[in-house]
């Protein structure tokens, strides 16, 4: 079904240039980039094209009126890929700057860390240097390292400064400390003319630590922009309703105050508004915390936020608010803060090790203190300890995988709606499919449209758009023009209900339409079609649809397989279409006719008996399932419902990501286990020589940063295999 | 000896030289698409191209 799109609130106007971003799939290499730079700059009236190929974005600029969006995303069509209307989100600004300033801390530390190294290494290998030397470098190190130190310190020293005002630590405030304390130190040496300083360590320390943080930045950037993209490619839209029932959509940011709106059932409201037509229930849970569904008509007043369990409604939007921009950003920024179990582990060990290394390191200075070791050396012990006792390790374990896996999943096609998706996927031996919709692309097509009368299928057609189900979308299909029918309620599961002219009409399953025996004897004729019935009045007709399995279904069963995992379809289809569809993929379980209670029943059954469950699908009824499995996909065709209920969205028309998230999900949980004991055996092995006073503060600060850097750099692993 | 009073001037400022120009880059965003970038500089001109 062909809607109008409006394009104006993606395109920015800079006097007579108009200027508008663009996703675009399928650019793979830097010859794509040049064919659609050049493909689009020989269009009359574009100004400038630009490919981004890291983000895969494309920004346009074109003369005012010469053309518009539409003739450039089917030029870039024509080339062989496909352009999506993009906003670049506000939220960027943000982050950019945090990259920025890391990056720039980390140029001045290394500036700082390899001239004071110049000195420091002249000094220690220096056979005869003299006391005046020794000290001139000393001074000329201090010069360098104050400044520079300061500067790139100031990373540390903030979010120290933010966990402390909020009375609670996080491992920046002993490494401050280390910092401060050394460089605290090597002054005071310098101004007394003593034999070590330590200048070149604290610089070794932030310049390390600080690479390992921007590791982790460009990571999250990289990660957040292919969420963008992807959630672009599924654009908040709303169904404005235009005089004589037809709808158009629009995308959210464009809405106004006053306009009409259609809220069919499994959507999200974006926007505020008042219910003008249509009575049902709503689900507030997501704005009140209220799991029981109100009940709404005509005259009330509903919230963005608000789910439709109920038959449709048609809102007047009273207050547009600031959403579908950030949604996209924020996206990826709340799956990955959810927590996970191990997650919740290690940070809870993050959160006490603090001051346990704060505790270590005043004991180790004590101690030497009453072993005769004087403040000078005991004070350097005690630096040491502080140093290489950091959690930073520990603190990076688990977050660098996430992100690097999250950024792996983005880019396959998968939208995370929970970070703790990853650890429950890689858990998985039994995968559970809808038929419907999720083994099928979600349009059947209508096959005995010549032998029903037309006015028969215009009303048909007419219900089904009333309704989500892909049953009733590819009956709508039928005929696209037909307006949707007012007053349509659905009962999901079952069928669409209306009052029309008098007559009562449904569109449902055999059962709903009162359609029994017809359906038996279809059934016969044909073993592996799809039934919807339309009952006017007393007249029933049988709409036949075949539905298409996802192009790459077969194989991606077969991959499955061959890795061990027991497969199950569980359809609300009849048994015929559910067998035909099994025998085709090579499924050996299968139960068709499922209601949607017996679903649920069936996998927590399977849960209960020790199995971990994936639940794959996509439907009204299957909501409740996806909850109720240890974790589950979607795809994007499902409702809003579902693709909340959901752990995970995948878009396009194959099966693969199924297999490419269990497969990124097993190698990014496998990480998040050697990244774990990499961090514990670090420490195990480094505190006790620190304490013994083997270590220099010099050897401490490379041991810490490059335990950090070696569990981020092996967090960048999960970026492929399985 | 002396020499050093010469030579650590010089070699900070020479390294300072490095940490301004880093920073220029970084500000001017060109750090933005690497790949693109790096593709750009060898890829062919079309002939109807003035060069």
């Amino acid at each position: 079904m062909r809607h109008e799109r409006d394009f104006s609130p993606y395109i920015r106007l800079e006097g007579e240039i108009a200027h508008m971003d663009f996703m675009v799939e399928g650019v793979h290499c830097a010859g794509c980039m040049s064919k659609i730079e050049k493909g689009l700059g020989a269009l009359e009236g574009v100004s400038a094209a630009r490919l981004n190929l890291g983000t895969k974005r494309l920004g346009v600029d074109w003369h005012k009126g010469a053309l518009g969006p539409k003739e450039i995303m089917e030029k870039v069509e024509s080339l062989g890929f496909k352009a999506h209307p993009f906003l670049p989100e506000k939220l960027k600004s943000a982050e950019k700057a945090e990259l920025a300033s890391l990056l720039r801390a980390l140029a001045v530390a290394g500036f700082g860390m390899m001239n004071v190294m110049l000195f420091s290494v002249s000094v220690w290998f220096g056979h005869d240097i003299g006391h005046e030397t020794r000290e001139l470098f000393h001074w000329i190190s201090a010069l360098i390292a104050l400044p520079c130190g300061l500067y790139a310190a100031m990373p540390f020293f903030k979010s120290a400064a933010r966990a402390l005002s909020k009375r609670t630590t996080n491992m920046d405030v002993p490494i401050s400390i280390g910092i401060t304390l050394t460089i605290g130190l090597s002054l005071y040496e310098t101004a007394t003319g003593g034999h070590h300083a330590y200048f070149e360590s604290a610089l070794m320390l932030m310049f390390f630590l600080l690479t390992g943080r921007v590791l982790d930045q460009m990571m999250r950037a990289r990660a957040r922009d292919f969420a963008v993209n992807v959630a672009s490619l599924r654009p908040q839209m709303a169904r404005v309703m235009l005089d004589g029932g037809v709808s158009v959509e629009t995308p959210v940011s464009a809405l106004e105050t006053g306009q009409k709106i259609l809220l069919m059932n499994g959507d999200g409201l974006a926007v505020d508004g008042r219910v003008l037509e249509g009575a049902g229930e709503v689900d507030v849970s997501l704005l009140t915390g209220e799991s029981a569904l109100l009940k709404v008509g005509a005259g009330d007043t509903l919230q963005a936020g608000t789910l439709n369990m109920g038959a449709n409604l048609v809102l007047e939007v009273i207050r547009v608010t600031d959403t579908s921009v950030d949604k996209a950003a924020e996206l990826m920024e709340r799956a990955l803060a959810s927590k996970s179990t191990v997650m919740a582990m290690a940070d809870r060990a993050a959160k006490i090790y603090a001051p346990v290394v704060h505790l270590a390191a005043l004991l180790t200075f004590i101690g030497w203190m009453m072993l005769g070791a004087g403040t000078h050396t005991s004070l350097v012990i005690a630096i040491s300890v502080l140093i290489i006792t950091c959690p930073c390790a520990l603190g990076l374990a688990i977050p660098a995988v996430q992100v690097v896996a999250g950024g792996r999943l983005f880019s396959d096609r998968i939208i995370l709606n929970r970070g703790e998706a990853i650890e429950r996927l890689a858990e998985v031996d039994t995968v559970v499919f809808d038929k419907t919709g999720t083994l099928t692309l979600a349009e059947p097509s209508l096959i005995n449209a010549d032998e029903l009368p037309p006015h028969i299928i215009a009303l048909a057609a007419s219900m089904g758009r009333a309704s989500r189900h892909p049953l009733a979308i590819a009956v709508a299909g039928a005929m696209p023009q037909a307006p949707i029918m007012a007053g349509a309620r659905e009962f999901p599961g079952e069928g669409v209900e209306a009052v029309y002219e008098g007559e009562t009409l449904r569109l449902g399953s055999a059962a709903f339409s009162g359609a029994k025996a017809l359906h038996d004897k279809l059934l016969e004729s044909h073993p592996d079609a799809s039934f919807i019935y339309f009952k006017k009045g007393e007249e029933v007709y049988p709409l036949i649809l075949s539905q298409r399995l996802r192009p790459d279904a077969r194989q991606v069963v077969a991959g499955l397989n061959a890795r061990g995992y027991r497969l199950i379809i569980l359809s609300g289809d009849q048994w015929g279409a559910t067998e035909k569809a099994a025998i085709t993929l090579g499924i050996e379980e299968f139960q068709g006719a499922m209601l949607p209670h017996e679903k649920i029943a069936f996998i927590k059954d399977m849960e209960a008996r020790g199995h971990k469950v994936l639940m794959v699908g996509d439907g009204l009824n299957d909501a409740p399932a996806l909850a109720a499995a240890h974790v589950s996909l979607s795809p994007v065709t499902a409702a809003e419902l579902a693709q909340n209920a959901a752990d995970a969205v995948f878009l396009g028309a194959e099966l693969a990501p199924v297999l490419k998230a269990i497969e990124a999900c097993k190698k990014a949980h496998r990480l998040m286990r050697e990244n774990l004991w990499l961090a514990v055996i670090y420490n195990i092995i480094a505190v006790p020589i620190a304490i013994l006073g083997y270590v220099t503060p010099l050897v401490a600060a490379a041991a810490m940063s490059i335990s950090s850097i070696l569990v981020t750099l092996n967090a960048l692993r999960a970026r492929k295999g399985a | 000896m002396t020499m050093l009073i010469y030579l650590i001037p010089i070699a900070l400022f020479l390294g300072g030289l490095g940490l301004f120009g880093f920073m220029w880059a970084l500000k001017s965003g060109q750090y933005n698409d690497l790949e693109g970038d790096a593709w750009r500089a060898i890829m062919d001109d079309e002939e109807d191209k003035d060069n």
